[in-house]
């Protein structure tokens, strides 16, 4: 089995005002697979994303990443696109930091962005998109360092249903093109089992792992994968799950 | 009809007001070097018009002089502040030394160092020391405002020190950078005629100076109609750098 991409194994943390965070808590994620974070709010789901991300460390127990520096990739809740750039300019930006000269970086932008069904819309200011296409552009600029480990937090919360069911689709299928291994929090248990093959739940905060469910069937989803037994039944596994990791600690 | 009423609606209790005056003065017949009528007052504006000019471009150059000195400073300080938290604790007290400290009362000794023969450095130091604390705070603000999302991604991205200012914070501080200038601007041109009190006769031949000797020599219409120029160079200023701040913000939001 090829080493994990990146892992937790059994990291605590602590905030000095909140106490503790998350934790303990173990996850492993190995190259190219797709595993969703579920809990209820409060849990340390971002924080657990975080840690992967390598933005934060853990106050006890060790994180492993193969993953280098510009390898990783976030996207956030929020488009997080810089307002005074256009959006050509937002997706660069990665590539331009690393040192990519700005010709190239401007043309790989621009291929991002076609890539998320935004070409044409280059030139465009992120004030100028609507919801979902600022979300594409935030994900156009992280795909655009084609990265090995791409982490969502919460991408779609914040959208209608139709447009996160639509993304859901178009990032499955970013996702075989490229093959990067994805990491999404979020509280929707169906968006969890609908694109994950594998649910991590967890318990009420501090996040401790409730369990997990494997998600059987083709990736990314066929039609009418929803309407599945198998989709049924693995959403419903997480949703026990997840009331009793909210019962355990009542 | 409701549009026109408003726009109206400001000349028309100017008028009443000029109107009342103008009756008052001529029923009490009160003395015009206590209180000339607004007639006379507009006959003083209209002799003097190439000298009010004058004297009103004389102040405005001041302010706007010291206004790009000030610029310069303060944004060159904050980023010091920004980039230093160590240099953040330094400068923050005496900053906020300055800001609460009254221009009036510094402007004597600022006209001793400046030395008898340069009071327009003295106005354009004062002026400058009273246009800064906007642009600095702004910009100390600003430089802090940016996106902790976007901050976190910089991280990511490993982007150098330089990068996160350059690419990051000063972009950020745009919106604080158009307000502290606007604020500067009209205190700059407070902090011009304030100096110019203060450096008295000798001093630059602005505004100021025109209120100062008319009223040495009892011409009251003439103090008057320095003032009403004041008075409408402000207001101008004013709608000037409301609509620069808009453009401002309107280009770096992109609509």
């Amino acid at each position: 089995m090829p080493p994990p991409v990146v892992a937790l194994e059994a990291v605590e943390v602590d905030y000095a005002k909140r106490g503790r965070a998350l934790g303990p808590f173990s996850l492993s994620i190995a190259a190219g697979e797709i595993v969703a974070l579920v809990g209820p709010s409060g849990c340390g789901k971002s924080t657990a994303l975080r840690l992967l991300a390598g933005l934060e460390q853990p106050t006890r127990g060790t994180v492993t990443r193969t993953a280098g520096r510009g390898e990783t990739s976030v996207v956030f809740q929020a488009p997080t696109l810089a307002p005074w750039m256009t959006a050509q300019a937002n997706v660069a930006l990665p590539l331009e930091l690393a040192g990519v000269p700005k010709k190239a970086a401007r043309e790989r932008a621009a291929q991002a962005l076609a890539r998320v069904g935004l070409a044409g819309a280059e030139q465009a200011r992120p004030a100028q998109l609507s919801g979902g296409m600022a979300m594409r552009a935030s994900l156009a600029r992280a795909l655009v360092t084609e990265p090995r480990l791409l982490l969502l937090d919460e991408p779609f919360a914040a959208l209608d249903e139709i447009t996160r069911r639509s993304l859901a689709d178009d990032v499955l299928k970013l996702w075989r093109e490229t093959g990067p291994a994805i990491v999404f929090v979020t509280h929707n248990v169906e968006e969890a089992a609908y694109m994950a093959a594998r649910v991590a739940v967890l318990t009420r905060g501090p996040g401790r792992i409730a369990g997990e469910v494997n998600v059987p069937g083709h990736l990314p989803r066929l039609i009418g994968f929803r309407a599945t037994p198998e989709f049924r039944e693995a959403a419903e596994a997480v949703s026990d799950l997840l009331l009793k990791g909210s019962e355990s600690l009542a | 009809m409701n549009r026109v009423l408003d726009v109206l609606a400001p000349f028309a209790l100017i008028g009443l007001l000029l109107a009342g005056w103008e009756i008052a003065c001529r029923v009490t017949g009160v003395p015009a070097y206590f209180l000339p009528a607004p007639s006379d007052v507009a006959v003083a504006l209209a002799t003097d018009t190439a000298s009010l000019m004058q004297a009103a471009w004389n102040t405005l150059s001041v302010a706007l002089i010291s206004l790009m000195i000030a610029s310069i400073l303060a944004q060159a300080i904050a980023l010091l502040v920004g980039l230093s938290p160590l240099i953040d604790r330094a400068v923050r007290p005496l900053a906020s030394v300055l800001q609460v400290t009254p221009v009036v009362a510094i402007a004597p000794l600022v006209l001793i160092w400046a030395g008898i023969d340069h009071p327009e450095r003295a106005i354009v130091a004062l002026a400058v020391l009273v246009a800064f604390f906007p642009i600095f705070s702004g910009a100390v603000t600003g430089l802090k405002a940016a996106d902790p999302d976007l901050e976190r991604l910089f991280d990511l991205y490993g982007a150098s020190r330089l990068q996160r200012v350059l690419r990051l914070r000063l972009p950020s501080a745009v919106p604080f950078l158009l307000e502290g200038h606007k604020v500067g601007a009209g205190l700059a041109v407070i902090g011009a005629v304030v100096a110019e009190f203060g450096a008295g006769s000798g001093g630059v031949r602005g505004l100021a100076w025109r209120i100062l000797d008319a009223g040495n020599k009892l011409q009251t219409a003439r103090m008057i109609a320095a003032l009403v120029v004041l008075g409408l160079m402000g207001v101008v200023l004013h709608a000037l750098l409301e609509r620069a701040e808009r453009t401002g913000l309107a280009w770096w939001r992109g609509r």
